[in-house]
């Protein structure tokens, strides 16, 4: 995988294989701490703290643990590389978290990629899950810029017009891109 | 911050796509399912996502639900992509990036022709 933004979707579809009904999906640049956090958290069926321990390790990856497979073990793997980790924490029948840290500024470090489209495919793709992302940008100064996309309100507008129209795309990208494009400055290179 | 950015505006593109919706109304319904396993999302499935989705905003193509499955056991044919029209059988596409995902969003979703050179038999 390329980008952190792809990690973060692979992520998010083990949420929804796991029946979750709320997912938040949270993305932070802190360039004042020098630090890239991502974390995708849901509500679904969880996992006991066993199987939640084996999915870390590729090689504990056996039929059980399937469903989750090699997308873990890879996005840990990009965070190590670039002096930070991941966390799981999950309880069965509350849900799970996963999140990953990255020192920004390394030189190993994954690009993020194009967040913006993994928010939008998410989010029309799995019309029945009530999703919050955020992008959070904190700059050298420590001044704080976000945005933030809560579904709700936008379902609840459109009532049984489906997220796949033309209309209905055009304006979902379009909030979303520039919702992302007013955080600037950019930060990736 | 522009959280919601327009509510209101939302609601007008409600209006508008509903009436659009109206006037399609005969074509039945028509399902694309793209695979988004971690195989998938590693051999490129987003890319192909976002192209069906830019397909449909360009081309104003109502009536089309995009959804999305997970690994269906044959990774090394990913990005994998499914045409579902009304009652008729599951197609499903091999290998398809950005480009084919067009050609079959066109030839097939909007033509009614299945792509025959990417059809995987299944």
């Amino acid at each position: 995988m390329r980008e952190i933004a792809l990690h973060l979707m692979d992520i998010a579809e083990n949420s929804v294989a796991a029946e979750s009904r709320n997912i938040h999906m949270d993305v932070l640049e802190d360039l004042q701490a020098d630090l890239l956090k991502v974390s995708v958290v849901d509500d679904g069926r969880g996992m006991s703290e066993e199987t939640a321990k084996r999915v870390l390790d590729p090689f504990y990856t056996t039929r059980t643990t399937r469903k989750v497979g090699l997308g873990i073990p890879l996005l840990k793997l990009a965070a190590e590389q670039s002096q930070g980790g991941l966390t799981l924490e999950s309880e069965s029948g509350k849900g799970t978290r996963v999140e990953a840290m990255f020192q920004h500024s390394h030189i190993d470090r994954m690009p993020l990629g194009d967040v913006g489209t993994t928010f939008l495919t998410l989010l029309v793709s799995y019309p029945h899950i009530h999703w919050i992302f955020m992008y959070q940008l904190k700059d050298k100064q420590g001044v704080l810029n976000e945005f933030v996309l809560d579904d709700e309100e936008i379902k609840s507008a459109l009532g049984d017009v489906s997220l796949t129209e033309p209309d209905v795309l055009r304006f979902l990208r379009g909030m979303i891109e520039e919702g992302i494009t007013a955080l600037t400055p950019q930060t990736e290179f | 911050m522009p959280a919601i950015k327009s509510l209101e505006e939302l609601k007008r593109v409600r209006e508008e796509a509903l009436a659009k919706k109206q006037m399609k109304a005969a074509s039945g319904n028509i399902q694309v399912i793209v695979a988004m396993g971690t195989c998938g999302i590693a051999a490129g499935a987003r890319d192909t996502m976002k192209s069906v989705l830019n397909y449909i905003e360009t081309e104003n193509l109502s009536g089309v639900a995009v959804t999305q499955t997970g690994c269906i056991g044959m990774c090394e044919q990913e990005p994998i992509l499914q045409v579902v029209i009304g009652d008729q059988a599951k197609v499903t596409y091999g290998k398809v990036n950005a480009k084919v995902a067009v050609q079959i969003m066109k030839q097939h979703v909007q033509g009614g022709l299945p792509l025959k050179d990417h059809v995987l038999p299944i």
